[in-house]
């Protein structure tokens, strides 16, 4: 069906010099899309023209609107030779296509050359008239909603969580094909650019579909990535979780600040909305074929291209726990049966854990991209899942077919399910995918969470069933059930220590546990979080294809095994006990392999105190040894007391008696009824013998086990003021001011010695981070007290002698007097009975109307509803009072330079913005930019080439958003850099891949957002942070 | 750590304040990283070297990014590469416009060309200001120099509007400006112990009062160029020397404006003959460019012994006072476009709008600017 696009090319300013001889420009605009080209008139002699054109406008089909961009070349007229190009812009129209989203692009963009990078602006104003379309058999899918973010959106309502849709695209890589060989670096760069963009679009119109068909309107936890495989092509793939969403009502919008009611709140209209009308239940047995992805190939024989089978992909083993489903004391089944918690399973339980199979077995693969969920929808966690494998790109037989790359990642797919099965959990989050390629090698990587889900979010019309269906949940209590074990105690999947949970005593948990999810808003933390990451490198030998290849996936066991151990190690030094958002990277190269785990260490309450690390020598006989041991333990012991100062962790003393196998019924029995307080005079009367507490031994037997004691050791502590996580919530912090500094930044070290050993690697890729981070609490310091929140590192060897990192992140300012306050609950479960938790009520009502609770219990689906409203009302409240002082600034700051015409837009990896509301999503931005330089040491060198590249995407992907009207963009990311140099030739060239949300969002304390107040509202930025 | 590559790029363009005035001295980056070093940064967070360095280089590397803009400031508030939150572009335009006294005051007067842009080596050997530094400030002088040279309307307002520059500033320029049009010489011995200030504010006197642009406010370079019209006229000031009457009537109305005013009051009432003798040849010479390029010279050269007269006992007579004794004394002979707010007597003279010079407004101006130097230049002296 056929839409019309209309383009207006209004005026161009601060163009380039392009005649020598006047110093001027006589500029003229092609506006392309599809096949179709208009020109606006010559304006002579002018670096400011103004075109004012007609609306050029081009009849296409949706199918197109969706694939393409739109594309303003910028020219100069010349009449003797061919007119020279300025730049251009490309301008993705999808936001327009949806009729939630933006209604019309205008403003300025930046005009864009990959040679030159930025050369003046054009003003453009861009609409869509989309026609109605009614064709069943139709190919596009206009309307689906895309964000990046890995939550639910603010402002929208998950009503049904469908599940994982992907799509992969391939196409010929430009800069290899033949005609390369004769055409300008500009004309092949503009190519890749074009095709990409192209490719992209391609990719979001058939995701849309698989969405339509699950019956979806949106894809949540957008991941889109590249892979620049060289010779055999170009990969642009993507995954996400598809939703149904429903748009809040302003009025009921939840607050933006640590966390939300989404689905409590408007529970009763959600059943109504009309959005649900008509759509097919999605879970019925007839749907079983459209359910899951159809992934095309899967009766493939995928040997005909993949090399022998070397996917040494393991699940991470240790980290996992979680609460169980089979083995639950549920108040009314665990409390009259006696004996042992293992082999209860209540008829409920099996009940729920039926519904929840069945929902999620009939899809291929029951994974999620989120990370952050609604309350109540994750269940049990059962820890991290991976699963890696090494491919031959050039055994590809079909180089230009999507199949075997499909095959390949069905492959990797299929194992993560089988992991996750083997930790008693049904479904996969936090999950997400990457690649790392060195020549014809290639890792392909998957991750996520193995978890248990709450299946009422999966099912049509969820919420009415939902009440019914709180007597069937789990009764543990949200703060801490997500920890308790998934799997069965008696056949569990990797040795782990299980213990009654520390916080409601009822169920086991691990004694540690490791997620690649974020922390859950209403889990009971003690202290604060920090950056934890192990860095690892790997001295490989060159060689080719297959051989390579085995060399490779032989030492990616070791390499995990290793990361594993350092960030257990780092772990415990914190005196933590969970890791949240883990991504472990690891990056090929030439001669060596790069391991770069990142996560955020927390201190769950619920899971007991970690123990000390004990060095024990090989040779006890030796004194001198003995003595240096000494030495270290003291040193370990003397930083594991520091961390625990520093990060606030003084858990209250706990009893211990509960380690290891079930305990006597009648013991658990009064445990259950009484709070922390009075337990711990109970310490005295329990065995405390069991000596588990220091179970974690460091052998030190050769050099290197010293040397890695201490890098462990030497790892530079934050300096006071500041702290950092990779998370969207640091746990330990709620009082954000609104100053907020997106910042991005790369190094790359060149190795010097050529005769490394791992050890010295090791370090330097140590120092490398370490410096990064030093570098960013001192550029930063003048926003002091602040966080560095979503510290993502990406690693990669460009060339041999090379280490290149780069990093994005954000700091934010909080308030540093009420840090350890959370504002709406505290972690409480004292003298609570289960109905409570049950309700997943802030635990802080209960002191008030404990005395109602009883009454609660035995009616609950009466009075759940109205309940939470009122409870989402009292946080709101509490939230809107800490906004001041963006005000009073913005103020202050738009009198003094009244001239400015530039919306402010900030930007931030996380999905929201401190202080503010987000009160509109305009669209997914997702954009490619390739520049090139052959100038290199005019332009400043390699750091003054990539400094003004970086600085001007940021310009383009802030122009974009502020021409669809937004003021910022949320979960903003760089996907790519990747750069090239040739500096004997004095040449450069760098990729760069980024993505986000682009959102209107208005103060915490505003209702409605004012336009014309948009640019204004946002001046504040970072006052502080220069 | 030696990087091969190290950068550092915020949403919101991060600028220490610090490193952009090194930046501007013209310091090398090591030199930056040292005085830094010395400043005391590094204990306040825990930075190493090396991260300081790398901060430096980032920052640097960042300025000389902004510089094109801030060659026409109205741009930084439009472009969209750097987000830079408005107080902090004024900032940075002001400080990159700011110079030095020292520097100013070696190419006050002088032409703005090639030639002098060689001999900035020089300068800078003899003003310790680095030669980096001397080239920003001659470069930025000559930039404002080349716009407002073509622009109609008031000097220091189009400095302000086009530079986006604070008043103070905008009317250095102005009086830089000035200076360098009308090549006036300020670099002899003998003005050496005239500050950059003192001859700011002797322009400032000169584009109200004696440039074309003190009674028309269309015409091109109407502040930039001296009326030539008006020192045609000063001609007819000689009348107050070889008229007995006019001289004690001029002497008469000056000494009743500054009774009581100055402190110098006798000396000047007793050496009034000397004094407005030695101010009259010279306003009276005023139509050849050549003197009016040597005027402050001639002003210093020509008329010391009565200025110095007047000024014998270490009289130190400010500028300030001076601009007071001219304003107080104003509306006795001068009209409405000599003072800036225009004096309240106006309705007594009713003086007409267009120009009609009545010697002693001539003489009044002439005393009252030029005393300005004069007055200061006896005192110093008597100082050494």
């Amino acid at each position: 069906m056929p839409g019309k696009l209309k383009a207006k090319i209004v005026a161009g300013r601060h163009l380039p010099v392009m005649d020598r001889a006047s110093d001027l420009t006589d500029a003229f605009v092609e506006v392309k899309f599809g096949n179709t080209t208009f020109k606006t008139d010559v304006c002579p002699k002018s670096l400011n023209p103004q075109w004012n054109s007609e609306w050029f406008k081009f009849e296409v089909d949706d199918e197109d609107l969706q694939d393409e961009p739109l594309q303003v070349t910028v020219l100069d007229h010349d009449t003797y030779s061919a007119n020279d190009a300025i730049g251009k812009v490309y301008i993705d129209i999808d936001p327009l296509l949806c009729n939630e989203a933006a209604s019309v692009i205008s403003g300025w963009f930046p005009i864009y050359d990959t040679i030159h990078g930025i050369r003046g602006e054009i003003n453009v104003l861009v609409k869509v008239e989309l026609f109605n379309d009614l064709n069943r058999f139709r190919q596009s899918s206009c309307g689906v909603k895309f964000f990046c973010t890995t939550s639910i959106p603010r402002c929208y309502r998950a009503a049904m969580v469908h599940g994982f849709v992907e799509e992969l695209v391939v196409n010929e890589d430009p800069e290899y094909q033949w005609i390369d060989r004769i055409r300008t670096p500009r004309a092949s760069n503009e190519a890749r650019q074009r095709l990409i963009s192209l490719m992209s679009g391609e990719l979001q119109r058939k995701i849309g579909l698989k969405v339509l068909e699950m019956g979806g309107n949106a894809v949540v936890g957008y991941l889109q990535c590249f892979d620049l495989e060289g010779e055999s092509g170009l990969v642009v793939r993507a995954i996400g979780t598809a939703c149904t969403l429903d748009k809040l009502s302003s009025g009921s919008a939840p607050n933006t600040a640590t966390h939300t009611h989404p689905n409590t709140a408007p529970a009763s209209n959600a059943c109504n909305s009309p959005s649900k009308d008509g759509k097919e239940p999605v879970f019925g047995e007839d749907l079983l074929s459209s359910s899951g992805p159809p992934t095309p190939f899967r009766a493939l024989p995928t040997s005909s291209s993949s090399p022998p089978p070397l996917s040494p992909s393991k699940p991470c083993s240790r980290q996992s726990s979680s609460s169980d489903t089979d083995l639950s004391l549920t108040p009314k089944t665990g409390m009259g049966s006696g004996g042992s918690a293992g082999k209860e399973a209540g008829p409920l339980k099996t009940l729920l854990r039926q519904q929840t199979q069945t929902a999620l077995e009939q899809r291929e693969f029951p994974f999620f991209t989120l990370t952050s969920f609604p309350p109540g929808f994750l269940v049990h966690v059962g820890g991290v899942v991976s699963a890696r494998s090494v491919k031959l790109l050039d055994r590809i037989h079909n180089p230009d077919e999507p199949e075997t790359r499909d095959a390949w990642w069905e492959e990797i797919r299929q194992e993560i399910k089988s992991h996750a099965k083997a930790l008693g959990c049904h479904a996969v989050v936090g999950y997400s995918e990457s690649t790392s390629i060195c020549e014809e090698v290639c890792i392909l990587s998957a991750s996520g969470t193995a978890a248990i889900l709450n299946p009422r979010y999966m099912r049509e019309g969820c919420l009415d069933i939902g009440i019914v269906d709180h007597r069937f949940e789990d009764p543990s209590p949200p703060s801490c059930g997500f920890c308790h074990i998934p799997y069965d105690e008696l056949n569990m999947p990797f040795p782990t220590q299980l213990t009654y949970c520390y916080h409601c005593r009822r169920q086991k948990v691990p004694d540690v546990l490791f997620t690649t999810i974020d922390l859950p808003p209403e889990a009971a933390v003690t202290g604060k979080g920090c950056l934890i990451q192990a860095r690892l490198c790997r001295l490989k030998k060159k060689a080719q294809g297959e051989v390579n290849a085995t060399a490779i996936s032989n030492l990616l066991p070791f390499m995990e095994y290793e990361l594993h151990t350092q960030l257990m190690n780092k772990l415990k030094l914190r005196s933590m006990n969970a890791l949240f958002g883990l991504r472990i990277q690891i990056s090929i190269g030439e001669n060596m392999l790069l391991g770069l785990a990142s996560a955020t260490g927390v201190y769950l309450t619920a899971l007991p105190a970690p123990g000390g690390i004990q060095i024990a020598g090989k040779t006890p006989g030796d004194l001198s040894n003995e003595h240096h041991i000494l030495t270290i333990q003291k040193r370990i012991n003397d930083t594991i007391a520091k961390n625990k100062e520093i990060y606030q962790i003084n858990p209250p003393e706990l009893t211990e008696e509960v380690v290891g196998s079930p305990i006597p019924e009648p013991r658990q029995r009064s445990r259950l009824f009484r709070s922390h307080s009075e337990s711990s005079d109970e310490v005295s009367e329990l065995d405390l013998s069991h000596g588990k507490k220091d179970a974690f031994v460091l052998e030190i037997d050769d050099t290197d086990a010293v040397e890695d004691i201490h890098s462990l050791l030497t790892d530079a502590t934050i300096p006071t003021g500041f702290n950092s996580c990779n998370t969207e919530i640091m746990p330990g912090i709620y009082n954000w001011t609104s100053a907020v500094q997106m910042f991005t930044s790369v190094r790359v070290f060149r190795l010097s010695n050529a005769n490394l050993t791992n050890q010295g690697l090791n370090k330097i890729f140590t120092d490398l981070c370490e410096n990064l981070l030093k570098s960013f609490y001192f550029k930063l310091r003048s926003m002091i007290p602040c966080c560095l929140c979503h510290l993502n590192f990406t690693v990669a060897v460009p060339e041999e002698e090379l280490i290149q990192v780069a990093v994005t992140a954000v700091a934010m300012t909080y308030d540093k007097d009420q840090t350890q306050e959370k504002p709406a609950e505290k972690p409480i479960t004292k003298g609570c009975i289960e109905t409570e938790e049950q309700l997943q009520f802030p635990m802080e009502l209960c002191a008030d109307s404990s005395s109602t609770n009883t009454q609660l219990s035995s009616k609950i689906s009466g009075s759940l509803t109205h309940f939470f409203f009122f409870l989402s009302a009292l946080s709101s409240l509490e939230r809107s009072s800490p906004v001041p002082d963006g005000r009073s600034r913005s103020l202050r700051s738009t009198r003094g330079f009244g001239g400015s015409s530039v919306t402010v837009v900030k930007m931030t990896p996380l999905s929201f913005l401190p202080g503010t509301r987000i009160i509109k999503y305009l669209g997914i931005i997702n954009m490619f930019f390739i520049r090139e330089t052959t100038s290199l040491r005019e332009e400043g060198g390699v750091s003054g080439f990539l400094h003004s590249f970086i600085a001007e995407v940021f310009a383009m992907v802030r122009a974009h958003v502020a021409a669809l009207g937004g003021n910022a963009v949320v979960s903003y990311s760089m996907k790519e850099c990747v750069f090239m140099e040739n500096p004997n030739k004095n040449q450069a060239q760098c990729l760069i891949n980024v993505s986000g949300d682009a959102v209107i969002c208005v103060r915490e304390t505003d209702q409605e957002p004012v336009p014309s107040n948009i640019g204004q509202t946002c001046t504040s930025e970072t006052d502080g942070a220069t | 750590m030696a990087m091969e590559l190290d950068v550092f790029v915020g949403n919101t363009t991060i600028m220490d304040e610090e490193v952009y005035q090194l930046w501007l001295d013209g310091y090398t980056v090591s030199d930056a990283v040292k005085v830094r070093m010395e400043g005391g940064v590094m204990e306040e967070c825990e930075a190493s070297a090396d991260v300081l360095l790398s901060d430096t280089m980032d920052q640097y590397r960042t300025f000389q990014m902004c510089e094109r803009l801030l060659y026409s400031p109205a741009k930084l508030a439009n472009q969209l590469l750097f987000q830079i939150p408005p107080h902090r572009q004024a900032i940075l335009i002001e400080r990159y416009y700011a110079f030095d006294d020292a520097f100013v005051r070696e190419v006050l007067g002088k032409k703005l060309s090639k030639g002098t842009k060689k001999d900035l080596d020089d300068i800078s050997a003899k003003t310790n200001v680095t030669l980096k530094s001397c080239r920003r400030q001659f470069d930025n002088f000559k930039r404002v120099f080349k716009v407002v040279e073509e622009l109609k309307g008031p000097l220091v307002e189009n400095i302000r509007q086009h530079f986006l520059l604070s008043d103070k500033l905008a009317r250095d320029y102005a009086a830089i400006v000035f200076f360098a049009n009308n090549r006036f010489e300020t670099g002899k011995r003998k003005l050496q112990y005239l500050t950059f200030q003192d001859f700011a504010f002797c322009a400032g006197q000169l584009i109200n009062n004696w440039t074309v642009g003190a009674v028309d406010n269309m015409v091109e370079d109407m502040d930039v160029d001296l009326d030539k019209e008006f020192l045609q006229e000063l001609k007819e000031l000689k009348i107050l020397i070889t008229d007995k009457d006019l001289l004690d009537q001029h002497k008469s109305l000056v000494c009743t404006a500054l009774r009581g005013k100055t402190k110098a009051f006798n000396e000047m009432e007793a050496n009034f003959k000397n004094l407005s003798r030695g101010l009259v040849n010279i306003a009276a010479k005023l139509t050849n460019t050549k003197d009016v390029r040597d005027f402050f010279i001639d002003l210093v050269e020509k008329t010391p012994s009565c200025v110095g007269q007047i000024h014998g006992r270490h009289q130190k007579l400010y500028l300030q006072n001076v601009s007071r004794l001219k304003r107080i004394s104003s509306p006795a002979y001068f009209f409405p476009c000599l003072s800036p707010p225009p004096p309240p007597a106006d309705a007594v003279i009713s003086a007409p709008p267009v120009r009609t010079f009545s010697v002693f407004d001539l003489s009044a101006v002439i005393i009252s600017s030029l005393s300005a130097s004069l007055l200061e230049s006896s005192v110093c002296k008597s100082d050494l």
